[in-house]
């Protein structure tokens, strides 16, 4: 994939809220401290009188958002996501959950990809932590086109919404004309019969690549974009879990409380099915840069397949 | 009002705490009673733009409760200015009701903020003065916060950010009654001197001898919108459990409900203090 063009999900997300911010004029953005990382720096050169620094005080940060989103203003609240959904997870639950206000949260940096700063900056729990509070939408786009097109809909709608980004430049797989993005829609990105590889984030492009490997071998393989894993496009991956039988989910995150337990709750209930959780193991991350901590954590297309050929 | 109106006020506020505490079976008498006097000034008088007919009208000043356990204080003066029924105070922390045990903002009419984690309030009273700077909008923003509350960190994040933004539409009350559930906030975790604290993070401080005063309350009020380029903070000297014999000064009734027997008690206490302040 050397020829493709990689961004970071994060570049998106500066760039989506400068673009909302010239035509809304009640957007607010909220970083701490880190507004060069999160590319919230990008929203406070246009717009500086709607750009606030809280400095590093994260708890401070959600709840100031959520006093801003009472007085019907839309806050943006930007940090990276061990920040966001972990030091100010009751903040974020008590202050914008369950009140239900209209904020959102642009956390950066998640999952093992953060790389070099090792496992206390890499979020493999925000997911999980996100998607049990009730009423919280949860996204986690899998490339520049969809993390752009995921932030203005975020602002569209009513409600509280945690968007989850990545540090490093992934491929862009979704710059095509016929695009569209729906909250709560999985995309089906390739079609097959023998299995379904239900996939967010930054695996999407690696279990596309791991799954045209496999058809290689004779194995068909579905694969499905979530890029929202609440609230679940459960439709659709019952459907799939009906066709192929077999299904693996694929996540740069723990595979407790993510992706595969949000599948693994839906297919439980209503279509039992064989799952794969590929993910991080119930362990911390470490130092490392991302691509070869990828490889390490087996989440590059190498690993995923690797792992769905021992399964299978 | 006038002060004696004010005084009259304050003490039904007080008959309608005990009812809803009797009436739940639980919640925290103390640290309402001593709110009281304070709660009453907000709501009749100090908040401007408020219209219980219209609790969401967009120029109203705010007040956010951050010691969120005081919720019968709140629900009591809002019940005594018209945003909700006196009636329903006794369901109060009944399964079902509205008035639930702490304060929520999309089913309590003239509720600001959900609060009741503590720390938490205060934050969102400083986004909410936050939001009027930016978009330039009048309104101020009030919030009551507990001495024992001072102890979460998340109050101390709120404090440096508002004095460094320079939050002149924000008045932090600190209700200074010296218990928490545990004892002597001196004892447990000392947040002395509170004044010196907000002073260094850049507040105008103003002391109150007494903060169950009407008058003192009502001129510290007065001063406060008077402060330009730095927020307020009101260290309030206050007696927990306020106007009921039993509960002034008691540690025990910070959270815990009379039983019928003691309901009869406190109501007759309550009763002679409005009859003198009929006399006076």
């Amino acid at each position: 994939m050397s020829e493709v063009k990689k961004i970071a999900t994060r570049e998106a997300y500066g760039k989506a809220l400068v673009e909302l911010g010239k035509e809304h004029r009640d957007l607010v953005v909220l970083d701490a401290d880190l507004a060069a990382s999160t590319k919230t720096a990008l929203f406070r050169k246009e717009f500086p009188d709607r750009h606030v620094d809280c400095g590093i005080a994260e708890a401070n940060m959600m709840d100031i958002a959520a006093g801003i989103a009472t007085t019907g203003k839309v806050p943006f609240a930007s940090t990276f996501a061990m920040f966001a959904a972990g030091r100010a997870y009751e903040q974020v639950r008590n202050g914008i959950g369950y009140p239900h206000l209209n904020v959102k949260i642009g956390a950066t940096h998640a999952g093992i990809s953060v790389g070099e700063d090792g496992a206390t900056h890499q979020a493999i729990e925000d997911i999980a932590l996100m998607r049990v509070i009730p009423g919280m939408t949860v996204i986690c786009p899998s490339d520049d086109v969809e993390a752009r097109a995921a932030v203005h809909a975020a602002y569209e709608m009513q409600g509280p919404v945690y968007l989850r980004f990545g540090r490093l430049p992934v491929p862009v797989i979704n710059d095509r004309p016929d695009y569209k993005f729906e909250i709560g829609k999985g995309v089906v990105l390739k079609e097959g019969n023998d299995l379904t590889v239900i996939s967010t984030g930054l695996c999407v492009p690696e279990s596309l690549d791991a799954a045209y490997q496999l058809e290689k071998e004779g194995v068909s393989v579905k694969v499905i974009n979530i890029h929202t894993i609440k609230p679940l496009d459960e439709e659709l991956i019952i459907a799939a879990a009906k066709e192929t039988g077999k299904v693996v989910t694929v996540e740069e995150h723990s595979v407790i409380g993510g992706l595969g337990s949000a599948v693994c709750d839906t297919l439980s209930a209503n279509a039992p099915t064989k799952v794969l959780k590929v993910g991080v193991q119930d362990r911390f991350g470490e130092s490392g840069p991302a691509p070869e901590l990828l490889d390490k954590y087996e989440l590059n297309a190498k690993g995923i397949y690797r792992q769905i050929k021992n399964w299978i | 009002m006038n002060t004696r109106e004010l005084q009259k006020t304050a003490n039904e506020v007080r008959k309608g705490i005990i009812t809803a505490v009797h009436g739940g079976k639980a919640g925290h008498p103390g640290g309402s009673l001593s709110a009281a006097d304070i709660l009453t000034c907000l709501y009749f008088g100090e908040l401007q733009n408020i219209d219980p007919k219209n609790p969401k009208k967009p120029d109203r000043d705010r007040f956010v409760l951050s010691k969120g356990h005081a919720s019968p204080g709140l629900y009591s003066v809002l019940a005594e200015r018209g945003y909700l029924p006196k009636e329903d105070l006794p369901t109060f922390r009944h399964t079902g009701s509205y008035l639930q045990g702490h304060p929520d903002v999309n089913h309590i009419p003239g509720v600001d903020m959900t609060t009741g984690s503590l720390g938490q309030g205060v934050s969102a009273a400083v986004g909410m003065a936050l939001s009027g700077k930016i978009f330039h909008d009048h309104y101020r923003v009030y919030t009551l916060l507990g001495d024992g509350e001072l102890q979460e960190g998340e109050v101390w994040e709120a404090a440096m950010f508002a004095g460094s933004k320079k939050l002149d539409n924000l008045v932090a009350i600190i209700d200074n009654n010296g218990l928490q559930i545990d004892g002597n906030v001196a004892d447990i975790c000392s947040p002395y001197p509170i004044d010196k604290k907000f002073e260094a993070f850049n507040f105008h401080v103003i002391r109150l001898e007494d903060g169950n005063d009407i008058d003192q309350i009502r001129a510290a009020f007065d001063e406060a919108k008077t402060v330009k380029g730095r927020p307020v903070a009101i260290v309030a000297k206050t007696l927990k459990g306020k106007g009921v014999s039993f509960m002034e000064g008691e540690v025990s009734w910070h959270g815990k409900a009379p039983n019928d027997e003691q309901y009869e008690v406190a109501m007759k206490d309550l009763e002679r203090i409005g009859e003198k302040l009929c006399q006076k």
